[in-house]
């Protein structure tokens, strides 16, 4: 219930974080974690983009399975992002191609971005949070 | 007194102090369906636009909400639902 008020004492500072997403989602509580901060930092009203490069591809994959390790399947929780105006979603070009996957593998609408054109990217931040 | 089936189970929901009318009903089940759809429970801002988007703006705004659930509708209201406290929420 705080989170509405906190907003109005927070001053307005909105800064741009970017929060890169490296791992495999299952294994490491990374994925999961990073997953809560950043539902998080957009409570709090700020600009938030995910990156997903590396391993961290295979978090956005369609049909994931969860049974047989017996975690929770917060894959789901990604389709929920835009009802928190996170719309700015990344993939690494060379990830998705050295994993013989493309954007219709993925359960959300990514931007597509070369290394140079991410690095552009990342440099435009006040904040980038790696996990 | 009314009662709230959670996994199963009949609960008194005498504990919240809250008596469950049909409006606070919708938004229970609304967040029952909202967690089996996205595995999370949403926050607060979140949850008053999609209510709002469902069941009009009548009902997707802060004073209706808050009206149901003193205690924050987000915060007691999955209390009841039997779900996870919603993420973002201290």
């Amino acid at each position: 219930m705080s989170d509405m008020d906190e907003m109005e004492d927070g001053s307005g500072i909105v800064k741009k974080f970017m929060f890169l997403n490296r791992k495999a989602p299952h294994g490491t509580v990374y994925a999961l974690e990073g997953l809560e901060v950043v539902l998080i930092t957009a409570a709090f009203d700020q600009d938030v983009s995910m990156v997903f490069t590396d391993d961290g591809v295979y978090q956005l994959l369609k049909g994931i399975d969860t049974k047989g390790i017996e975690v929770k399947d917060f894959s789901k929780t990604y389709r929920a992002l835009d009802g928190y105006d996170i719309e700015k979603l990344y993939v690494d070009q060379s990830s998705i191609d050295a994993r013989g996957l493309t954007e219709d593998d993925l359960i959300v609408d990514v931007t597509v971005l070369s290394v140079s054109e991410m690095a552009n990217l990342m440099a435009e931040q006040d904040v980038v949070i790696s996990f | 007194m009314p009662m709230v089936n959670i996994a199963g189970k009949d609960y008194e929901a005498v504990e919240e102090k809250v008596e469950l009318t049909e409006g606070h009903w919708e938004v229970v089940n609304f967040l029952r369906e909202y967690y089996a759809e996205y595995q999370i429970a949403p926050a607060v801002r979140v949850l008053t636009k999609a209510i709002g988007k469902k069941l009009g703006p009548d009902k997707g705004n802060n004073k209706y909400l808050y009206e149901l659930f003193p205690y924050g509708p987000a915060k007691q209201a999955c209390k009841i639902a039997g779900l996870p406290k919603p993420t973002g929420c201290i």
